[in-house]
Protein backbone atom coordinates (compact mmCIF):
# COMPACT_ATOMS: atom_id res chain seq x y z
CA UNK A 1 0.00 0.00 0.00
CA UNK A 2 2.09 2.84 -1.30
CA UNK A 3 -0.30 5.48 0.04
CA UNK A 4 0.60 4.35 3.55
CA UNK A 5 4.33 4.22 2.75
CA UNK A 6 4.28 7.70 1.16
CA UNK A 7 2.50 9.18 4.17
CA UNK A 8 4.89 7.49 6.60
CA UNK A 9 7.90 8.74 4.64
CA UNK A 10 6.51 12.28 4.60
CA UNK A 11 5.79 12.29 8.36
CA UNK A 12 9.28 10.97 9.16
CA UNK A 13 11.12 13.28 6.74
CA UNK A 14 9.24 16.37 7.89
CA UNK A 15 10.01 15.42 11.49
CA UNK A 16 6.32 15.42 12.47
CA UNK A 17 7.00 12.08 14.13
CA UNK A 18 10.13 10.09 14.95
CA UNK A 19 8.63 6.65 14.62
CA UNK A 20 5.85 5.02 12.63
CA UNK A 21 4.25 1.94 14.19
CA UNK A 22 2.66 -0.37 11.65
CA UNK A 23 2.91 -3.89 10.24
CA UNK A 24 5.58 -5.63 8.20
CA UNK A 25 5.90 -9.06 6.62
CA UNK A 26 7.79 -11.40 8.93
CA UNK A 27 8.66 -15.06 9.03
CA UNK A 28 5.16 -15.95 10.05
CA UNK A 29 2.78 -13.57 8.33
CA UNK A 30 2.45 -9.99 9.44
CA UNK A 31 3.89 -8.61 12.63
CA UNK A 32 4.16 -5.19 14.27
CA UNK A 33 7.12 -3.02 13.29
CA UNK A 34 8.57 0.32 14.32
CA UNK A 35 10.00 2.41 11.49
CA UNK A 36 12.36 5.22 12.43
CA UNK A 37 14.33 5.58 9.17
CA UNK A 38 12.40 7.02 6.17
CA UNK A 39 14.27 4.61 3.89
CA UNK A 40 12.61 1.69 5.69
CA UNK A 41 9.02 2.67 4.91
CA UNK A 42 8.83 0.08 2.10
CA UNK A 43 8.50 -2.49 4.88
CA UNK A 44 5.09 -1.13 5.86
CA UNK A 45 2.16 -3.35 4.90
CA UNK A 46 -1.53 -3.26 5.55
CA UNK A 47 -3.80 -6.13 4.58
CA UNK A 48 -6.31 -8.53 6.09
CA UNK A 49 -3.56 -9.99 8.26
CA UNK A 50 -3.04 -6.69 10.09
CA UNK A 51 -4.74 -8.16 13.12
CA UNK A 52 -2.73 -6.72 16.01
CA UNK A 53 -4.16 -3.82 17.94
CA UNK A 54 -1.15 -1.51 17.81
CA UNK A 55 -2.72 0.90 20.31
CA UNK A 56 -1.11 -1.30 22.95
CA UNK A 57 2.23 0.33 22.04
CA UNK A 58 0.87 3.74 23.11
CA UNK A 59 0.92 2.77 26.78
CA UNK A 60 3.34 5.36 28.24
CA UNK A 61 4.86 2.61 30.41
CA UNK A 62 6.25 0.92 27.32
CA UNK A 63 9.49 2.79 27.63
CA UNK A 64 11.18 0.92 24.77
CA UNK A 65 8.65 2.37 22.36
CA UNK A 66 8.38 5.74 24.04
CA UNK A 67 12.10 6.45 23.84
CA UNK A 68 11.92 6.21 20.04
CA UNK A 69 10.13 9.57 20.06
CA UNK A 70 6.73 10.83 19.01
CA UNK A 71 4.84 8.03 17.26
CA UNK A 72 2.52 7.83 14.31
CA UNK A 73 0.45 4.69 14.56
CA UNK A 74 -1.55 2.86 11.94
CA UNK A 75 -5.03 2.16 13.29
CA UNK A 76 -8.07 0.29 12.06
CA UNK A 77 -11.45 1.56 13.16
CA UNK A 78 -11.65 -0.94 16.02
CA UNK A 79 -8.18 0.06 17.20
CA UNK A 80 -9.30 3.69 17.50
CA UNK A 81 -11.67 2.59 20.26
CA UNK A 82 -8.65 1.57 22.32
CA UNK A 83 -6.95 4.88 21.52
CA UNK A 84 -10.14 6.67 22.60
CA UNK A 85 -10.09 4.73 25.88
CA UNK A 86 -6.46 5.73 26.52
CA UNK A 87 -7.40 9.37 25.83
CA UNK A 88 -10.52 9.08 28.03
CA UNK A 89 -8.38 7.88 30.91
CA UNK A 90 -5.69 10.53 30.32
CA UNK A 91 -3.00 7.92 29.62
CA UNK A 92 -1.98 9.83 26.49
CA UNK A 93 -2.60 13.31 25.11
CA UNK A 94 -4.15 13.70 21.68
CA UNK A 95 -1.23 15.78 20.37
CA UNK A 96 1.32 13.18 21.51
CA UNK A 97 0.37 10.81 18.72
CA UNK A 98 -0.42 10.96 15.01
CA UNK A 99 -3.17 8.54 14.04
CA UNK A 100 -3.06 7.08 10.53
CA UNK A 101 -6.51 5.58 10.08
CA UNK A 102 -6.97 2.84 7.49
CA UNK A 103 -10.28 1.83 5.98
CA UNK A 104 -10.73 -1.81 6.87
CA UNK A 105 -13.01 -4.51 5.54
CA UNK A 106 -12.16 -7.05 8.21
CA UNK A 107 -9.10 -8.96 9.32
CA UNK A 108 -8.36 -12.65 9.71
CA UNK A 109 -7.96 -14.45 13.02
CA UNK A 110 -4.39 -15.46 12.46
CA UNK A 111 -1.79 -13.02 11.08
CA UNK A 112 0.32 -16.03 10.07
CA UNK A 113 -2.47 -17.77 8.21
CA UNK A 114 -4.44 -17.40 5.01
CA UNK A 115 -5.12 -13.77 4.08
CA UNK A 116 -8.43 -14.54 2.36
CA UNK A 117 -11.44 -13.38 4.32
CA UNK A 118 -14.00 -16.14 4.64
CA UNK A 119 -16.47 -17.15 7.32
CA UNK A 120 -13.81 -19.54 8.63
CA UNK A 121 -10.92 -17.10 8.75
CA UNK A 122 -12.48 -13.77 9.74
CA UNK A 123 -11.66 -12.51 13.24
CA UNK A 124 -14.59 -12.70 15.69
CA UNK A 125 -14.28 -9.03 16.54
CA UNK A 126 -15.23 -8.09 12.97
CA UNK A 127 -18.82 -9.26 13.57
CA UNK A 128 -21.02 -6.19 13.67
CA UNK A 129 -18.16 -3.79 12.92
CA UNK A 130 -19.40 -0.20 13.03
CA UNK A 131 -16.12 1.61 12.28
CA UNK A 132 -14.90 0.36 8.91
CA UNK A 133 -13.75 3.95 8.40
CA UNK A 134 -12.05 5.44 11.48
CA UNK A 135 -13.39 8.74 12.80
CA UNK A 136 -10.68 9.36 15.36
CA UNK A 137 -7.71 9.88 13.04
CA UNK A 138 -5.45 12.56 11.59
CA UNK A 139 -5.28 10.87 8.19
CA UNK A 140 -7.57 8.36 6.57
CA UNK A 141 -6.19 6.20 3.79
CA UNK A 142 -7.19 3.26 1.63
CA UNK A 143 -10.17 2.45 -0.50
CA UNK A 144 -13.70 2.19 0.78
CA UNK A 145 -14.13 -1.37 2.10
CA UNK A 146 -17.02 -3.83 1.98
CA UNK A 147 -18.59 -5.28 5.08
CA UNK A 148 -16.61 -8.25 6.49
CA UNK A 149 -18.15 -11.75 6.38
CA UNK A 150 -20.61 -12.04 9.25
CA UNK A 151 -19.62 -14.84 11.57
CA UNK A 152 -21.59 -16.18 14.50
CA UNK A 153 -21.45 -13.28 16.84
CA UNK A 154 -19.80 -13.72 20.19
CA UNK A 155 -23.14 -12.82 21.78
CA UNK A 156 -24.53 -16.17 20.71
CA UNK A 157 -21.69 -18.00 22.41
CA UNK A 158 -22.26 -15.95 25.55
CA UNK A 159 -25.97 -16.81 25.37
CA UNK A 160 -25.11 -20.53 25.17
CA UNK A 161 -23.22 -20.22 28.44
CA UNK A 162 -26.00 -18.16 30.00
CA UNK A 163 -28.43 -20.95 29.19
CA UNK A 164 -26.45 -23.50 31.22
CA UNK A 165 -27.06 -24.21 34.89
CA UNK A 166 -24.59 -22.57 37.32
CA UNK A 167 -22.95 -25.94 37.98
CA UNK A 168 -22.45 -26.57 34.26
CA UNK A 169 -20.99 -23.11 33.79
CA UNK A 170 -18.71 -23.58 36.79
CA UNK A 171 -17.45 -26.84 35.35
CA UNK A 172 -16.94 -25.23 31.94
CA UNK A 173 -14.85 -22.40 33.38
CA UNK A 174 -13.00 -24.66 35.82
CA UNK A 175 -11.85 -26.83 32.91
CA UNK A 176 -10.80 -23.70 31.02
CA UNK A 177 -8.96 -22.31 34.06
CA UNK A 178 -7.10 -25.60 34.44
CA UNK A 179 -5.30 -24.85 31.20
CA UNK A 180 -3.97 -21.44 32.18
CA UNK A 181 -0.21 -21.33 32.77
CA UNK A 182 -0.24 -17.71 34.01
CA UNK A 183 2.04 -16.38 31.32
CA UNK A 184 0.05 -13.12 31.47
CA UNK A 185 0.15 -12.80 27.69
CA UNK A 186 -3.49 -11.65 27.91
CA UNK A 187 -2.40 -8.77 30.09
CA UNK A 188 0.62 -7.85 27.98
CA UNK A 189 -1.35 -7.84 24.74
CA UNK A 190 -4.16 -5.72 26.16
CA UNK A 191 -4.02 -2.06 25.12
CA UNK A 192 -5.81 -1.06 28.32
CA UNK A 193 -3.92 -3.07 30.96
CA UNK A 194 -1.83 -0.06 31.89
CA UNK A 195 -1.20 -0.29 35.66
CA UNK A 196 2.27 0.58 36.93
CA UNK A 197 2.15 -2.54 39.03
CA UNK A 198 -0.34 -5.29 38.39
CA UNK A 199 -2.14 -6.68 41.44
CA UNK A 200 -1.25 -10.15 40.15
CA UNK A 201 2.45 -9.34 40.58
CA UNK A 202 2.13 -8.20 44.18
CA UNK A 203 3.24 -10.73 46.76
CA UNK A 204 2.85 -8.71 49.98
CA UNK A 205 -0.06 -9.02 50.42
CA UNK A 206 -0.68 -11.68 47.85
CA UNK A 207 -4.27 -11.30 46.71
CA UNK A 208 -4.03 -13.52 43.67
CA UNK A 209 -2.47 -16.92 44.17
CA UNK A 210 0.47 -17.22 41.83
CA UNK A 211 0.57 -20.95 41.28
CA UNK A 212 -1.12 -21.95 38.05
CA UNK A 213 -3.92 -24.06 39.48
CA UNK A 214 -7.55 -23.47 38.58
CA UNK A 215 -8.34 -21.57 41.80
CA UNK A 216 -5.64 -18.93 41.43
CA UNK A 217 -6.30 -18.80 37.70
CA UNK A 218 -10.00 -18.12 38.23
CA UNK A 219 -9.11 -15.34 40.63
CA UNK A 220 -6.74 -13.86 38.06
CA UNK A 221 -9.19 -14.05 35.17
CA UNK A 222 -12.08 -12.59 37.16
CA UNK A 223 -9.90 -9.76 38.41
CA UNK A 224 -8.50 -9.04 34.96
CA UNK A 225 -12.02 -8.92 33.53
CA UNK A 226 -13.33 -6.72 36.32
CA UNK A 227 -10.51 -4.25 35.87
CA UNK A 228 -11.59 -3.97 32.25
CA UNK A 229 -15.31 -3.63 32.96
CA UNK A 230 -16.58 -0.64 31.07
CA UNK A 231 -13.14 -0.23 29.48
CA UNK A 232 -12.61 -3.28 27.29
CA UNK A 233 -13.01 -2.40 23.62
CA UNK A 234 -13.43 -6.01 22.52
CA UNK A 235 -10.38 -6.21 20.27
CA UNK A 236 -9.82 -9.81 21.36
CA UNK A 237 -6.04 -9.50 21.52
CA UNK A 238 -6.03 -11.23 24.93
CA UNK A 239 -7.62 -14.35 23.51
CA UNK A 240 -5.43 -14.30 20.40
CA UNK A 241 -2.32 -14.05 22.58
CA UNK A 242 -3.43 -16.89 24.85
CA UNK A 243 -1.17 -19.92 24.23
CA UNK A 244 -3.69 -22.41 25.65
CA UNK A 245 -6.86 -21.11 24.01
CA UNK A 246 -8.95 -19.87 26.94
CA UNK A 247 -12.04 -18.07 25.53
CA UNK A 248 -11.26 -14.84 27.37
CA UNK A 249 -13.36 -12.70 25.06
CA UNK A 250 -16.50 -14.45 26.30
CA UNK A 251 -15.89 -13.00 29.77
CA UNK A 252 -15.07 -9.58 28.34
CA UNK A 253 -18.17 -9.61 26.17
CA UNK A 254 -20.36 -10.64 29.08
CA UNK A 255 -19.06 -7.66 31.06
CA UNK A 256 -19.71 -5.37 28.11
CA UNK A 257 -23.30 -6.61 28.06
CA UNK A 258 -23.72 -6.07 31.80
CA UNK A 259 -22.31 -2.57 31.59
CA UNK A 260 -24.47 -1.74 28.57
CA UNK A 261 -27.66 -3.03 30.20
CA UNK A 262 -27.03 -1.61 33.66
CA UNK A 263 -25.38 1.71 32.92
CA UNK A 264 -26.45 2.42 29.35
CA UNK A 265 -22.82 2.54 28.20
CA UNK A 266 -21.59 1.37 24.83
CA UNK A 267 -17.94 1.16 23.84
CA UNK A 268 -17.24 3.93 21.35
CA UNK A 269 -14.42 5.72 19.60
CA UNK A 270 -15.43 9.01 21.21
CA UNK A 271 -12.92 9.95 23.93
CA UNK A 272 -15.35 12.48 25.42
CA UNK A 273 -17.75 9.88 26.83
CA UNK A 274 -17.39 9.10 30.53
CA UNK A 275 -16.27 5.71 31.76
CA UNK A 276 -19.10 3.94 33.64
CA UNK A 277 -17.04 2.51 36.49
CA UNK A 278 -15.75 5.20 38.82
CA UNK A 279 -18.97 7.12 38.61
CA UNK A 280 -22.56 6.33 39.69
CA UNK A 281 -26.15 7.38 39.47
CA UNK A 282 -28.54 7.74 42.40
CA UNK A 283 -30.99 5.44 40.67
CA UNK A 284 -28.61 2.61 39.78
CA UNK A 285 -30.48 -0.66 39.97
CA UNK A 286 -30.44 -2.46 43.31
CA UNK A 287 -32.99 -5.20 42.70
CA UNK A 288 -30.44 -7.69 44.05
CA UNK A 289 -29.82 -5.85 47.33
CA UNK A 290 -31.91 -6.83 50.35
CA UNK B 1 -12.50 -40.92 55.90
CA UNK B 2 -15.93 -41.92 54.61
CA UNK B 3 -17.26 -43.07 58.00
CA UNK B 4 -16.23 -39.71 59.44
CA UNK B 5 -18.12 -37.73 56.81
CA UNK B 6 -20.95 -35.79 58.42
CA UNK B 7 -24.49 -36.24 57.14
CA UNK B 8 -25.44 -33.39 54.83
CA UNK B 9 -28.00 -31.90 57.23
CA UNK B 10 -25.27 -31.48 59.82
CA UNK B 11 -23.36 -29.26 57.48
CA UNK B 12 -22.64 -25.95 59.15
CA UNK B 13 -22.03 -23.25 56.53
CA UNK B 14 -19.10 -20.93 56.93
CA UNK B 15 -20.09 -17.44 55.92
CA UNK B 16 -17.94 -14.34 55.72
CA UNK B 17 -19.64 -10.97 56.09
CA UNK B 18 -17.99 -7.77 54.91
CA UNK B 19 -19.77 -4.90 56.61
CA UNK B 20 -19.29 -1.18 56.94
CA UNK B 21 -18.33 0.27 60.26
CA UNK B 22 -21.01 2.92 60.43
CA UNK B 23 -24.27 1.16 59.65
CA UNK B 24 -24.27 -2.61 59.41
CA UNK B 25 -21.62 -3.24 62.04
CA UNK B 26 -23.54 -1.08 64.47
CA UNK B 27 -26.75 -2.80 63.39
CA UNK B 28 -25.17 -6.21 64.01
CA UNK B 29 -24.00 -4.94 67.40
CA UNK B 30 -27.56 -3.92 68.14
CA UNK B 31 -28.82 -7.38 67.21
CA UNK B 32 -26.32 -8.81 69.67
CA UNK B 33 -27.01 -6.47 72.58
CA UNK B 34 -30.74 -6.98 72.04
CA UNK B 35 -30.14 -10.74 72.54
CA UNK B 36 -31.72 -11.57 69.18
CA UNK B 37 -31.52 -15.21 68.16
CA UNK B 38 -29.49 -15.81 65.08
CA UNK B 39 -27.22 -18.34 63.48
CA UNK B 40 -23.60 -18.24 64.58
CA UNK B 41 -22.17 -19.19 61.19
CA UNK B 42 -21.21 -15.68 60.16
CA UNK B 43 -17.74 -14.24 60.65
CA UNK B 44 -17.86 -10.47 60.41
CA UNK B 45 -15.07 -8.41 58.88
CA UNK B 46 -15.48 -4.74 59.66
CA UNK B 47 -14.42 -2.20 57.07
CA UNK B 48 -14.73 1.58 56.99
CA UNK B 49 -17.19 1.54 54.10
CA UNK B 50 -18.71 -0.77 51.48
CA UNK B 51 -16.73 1.34 49.03
CA UNK B 52 -13.62 -0.27 50.55
CA UNK B 53 -14.75 -3.77 49.59
CA UNK B 54 -12.77 -5.02 46.62
CA UNK B 55 -14.12 -7.94 44.63
CA UNK B 56 -10.92 -9.74 45.57
CA UNK B 57 -12.10 -9.82 49.21
CA UNK B 58 -15.04 -11.94 48.15
CA UNK B 59 -12.93 -14.13 45.87
CA UNK B 60 -10.43 -14.62 48.70
CA UNK B 61 -13.19 -15.58 51.12
CA UNK B 62 -14.32 -18.35 48.77
CA UNK B 63 -10.72 -19.44 48.25
CA UNK B 64 -10.13 -19.72 51.98
CA UNK B 65 -13.13 -21.89 52.68
CA UNK B 66 -16.24 -19.71 52.84
CA UNK B 67 -19.43 -21.32 51.59
CA UNK B 68 -21.19 -17.97 51.29
CA UNK B 69 -20.53 -14.25 51.55
CA UNK B 70 -22.58 -11.34 52.84
CA UNK B 71 -21.82 -7.74 51.90
CA UNK B 72 -23.71 -5.09 53.78
CA UNK B 73 -23.52 -1.38 54.42
CA UNK B 74 -25.40 1.88 54.70
CA UNK B 75 -28.61 2.53 52.82
CA UNK B 76 -28.33 4.87 49.81
CA UNK B 77 -28.01 8.51 50.94
CA UNK B 78 -26.78 7.34 54.37
CA UNK B 79 -23.10 6.80 53.61
CA UNK B 80 -20.76 8.25 56.21
CA UNK B 81 -18.49 9.24 53.34
CA UNK B 82 -21.37 10.54 51.18
CA UNK B 83 -20.98 8.24 48.16
CA UNK B 84 -19.01 5.11 49.08
CA UNK B 85 -22.07 2.86 48.96
CA UNK B 86 -23.09 4.22 45.55
CA UNK B 87 -19.69 3.30 44.12
CA UNK B 88 -19.94 -0.10 45.82
CA UNK B 89 -23.41 -0.69 44.40
CA UNK B 90 -22.22 -0.05 40.87
CA UNK B 91 -19.23 -2.33 41.35
CA UNK B 92 -21.33 -5.13 42.81
CA UNK B 93 -23.82 -4.95 39.95
CA UNK B 94 -20.94 -5.91 37.68
CA UNK B 95 -19.17 -8.31 40.01
CA UNK B 96 -22.29 -10.23 40.97
CA UNK B 97 -23.17 -10.89 37.34
CA UNK B 98 -19.59 -11.89 36.61
CA UNK B 99 -19.69 -14.41 39.46
CA UNK B 100 -22.90 -15.79 38.03
CA UNK B 101 -21.37 -16.05 34.57
CA UNK B 102 -18.42 -17.96 35.98
CA UNK B 103 -20.87 -20.45 37.48
CA UNK B 104 -21.06 -19.37 41.12
CA UNK B 105 -24.61 -19.88 42.37
CA UNK B 106 -25.79 -16.37 43.21
CA UNK B 107 -27.50 -17.73 46.29
CA UNK B 108 -24.03 -17.78 47.81
CA UNK B 109 -23.63 -14.01 47.79
CA UNK B 110 -25.98 -11.73 49.69
CA UNK B 111 -25.98 -7.97 49.40
CA UNK B 112 -27.98 -5.88 51.82
CA UNK B 113 -28.40 -2.42 53.26
CA UNK B 114 -28.65 -2.59 57.06
CA UNK B 115 -28.67 0.63 59.05
CA UNK B 116 -27.46 1.10 62.62
CA UNK B 117 -31.02 0.76 63.87
CA UNK B 118 -31.95 -2.35 61.90
CA UNK B 119 -30.76 -5.07 64.25
CA UNK B 120 -33.79 -7.17 63.38
CA UNK B 121 -33.11 -6.86 59.67
CA UNK B 122 -29.52 -8.03 60.20
CA UNK B 123 -30.81 -11.04 62.12
CA UNK B 124 -33.11 -11.90 59.20
CA UNK B 125 -30.38 -11.39 56.59
CA UNK B 126 -28.06 -13.70 58.54
CA UNK B 127 -30.64 -16.39 59.22
CA UNK B 128 -31.96 -16.42 55.66
CA UNK B 129 -28.47 -16.55 54.20
CA UNK B 130 -27.39 -19.39 56.49
CA UNK B 131 -30.47 -21.43 55.60
CA UNK B 132 -29.99 -20.83 51.89
CA UNK B 133 -26.32 -21.86 52.04
CA UNK B 134 -27.21 -24.89 54.13
CA UNK B 135 -29.41 -26.03 51.27
CA UNK B 136 -26.79 -25.28 48.65
CA UNK B 137 -24.22 -27.27 50.61
CA UNK B 138 -20.49 -26.77 51.02
CA UNK B 139 -18.75 -24.86 48.24
CA UNK B 140 -16.12 -27.56 47.77
CA UNK B 141 -16.23 -27.09 44.02
CA UNK B 142 -14.52 -23.74 44.53
CA UNK B 143 -12.25 -24.72 47.41
CA UNK B 144 -10.98 -27.76 45.51
CA UNK B 145 -10.14 -25.79 42.38
CA UNK B 146 -6.62 -25.64 43.78
CA UNK B 147 -6.29 -29.35 43.07
CA UNK B 148 -7.06 -28.86 39.41
CA UNK B 149 -4.12 -28.11 37.23
CA UNK B 150 -3.27 -28.91 33.65
CA UNK B 151 -0.74 -31.71 33.25
CA UNK B 152 1.14 -29.35 30.98
CA UNK B 153 1.38 -26.66 33.60
CA UNK B 154 3.28 -29.03 35.85
CA UNK B 155 5.46 -30.80 33.30
CA UNK B 156 5.68 -28.17 30.62
CA UNK B 157 5.23 -30.75 27.90
CA UNK B 158 1.64 -31.18 26.84
CA UNK B 159 0.74 -27.62 25.88
CA UNK B 160 -0.80 -27.20 22.50
CA UNK B 161 1.78 -24.76 21.19
CA UNK B 162 2.49 -24.82 17.46
CA UNK B 163 5.98 -26.06 16.82
CA UNK B 164 6.92 -23.51 14.19
CA UNK B 165 9.19 -20.93 15.74
CA UNK B 166 12.77 -22.10 15.73
CA UNK B 167 14.55 -21.25 18.97
CA UNK B 168 16.94 -18.31 18.70
CA UNK B 169 20.37 -19.44 19.78
CA UNK B 170 22.82 -16.76 20.84
CA UNK B 171 26.02 -16.99 18.89
CA UNK B 172 29.34 -17.47 20.61
CA UNK B 173 30.79 -14.14 21.70
CA UNK B 174 27.38 -12.45 21.72
CA UNK B 175 27.64 -10.16 24.70
CA UNK B 176 23.90 -10.20 25.34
Amino acid sequence: MSELQDLARKLLEEGTVQVVIGWEAGRRGLRPVTITDPSDVEKLVFDTRSVHNLATYLDPRRTQVRKLGKPAIVVKGCDTKAVAALLREAQIERDEVVLIGVRCGGVVKDPAGDATLTLETVAPRCAGCDVREPHLADFIIGEEQPEPPQVTSIDERVAELDAMTPDERFEFWASQMEKCVRCYACRQACPLCVCDQCVADKTVPQWIERSPHARGNLSWHMTRALHLAGRCVGCGECERACPVGIPITLINRKLQQIVAESFDFEVSDDPATASPIGTFRDDDREDFIL
Amino acid sequence: MSEMTEPINDFEPRITAFVCNWCTYTGADMAGTSRMHMASNVRIIRLPCTGRIDALFIIKAFERGADGVIVSGCHPADCHYTAGNYHARRRFIVFRELLGFMGVDLGRVTFSWVSAGEGAKWRDVVNETVERIRELGPFDAYHDLALRQAAGAASGTSLDVPDVVAPVVAEAGDAS
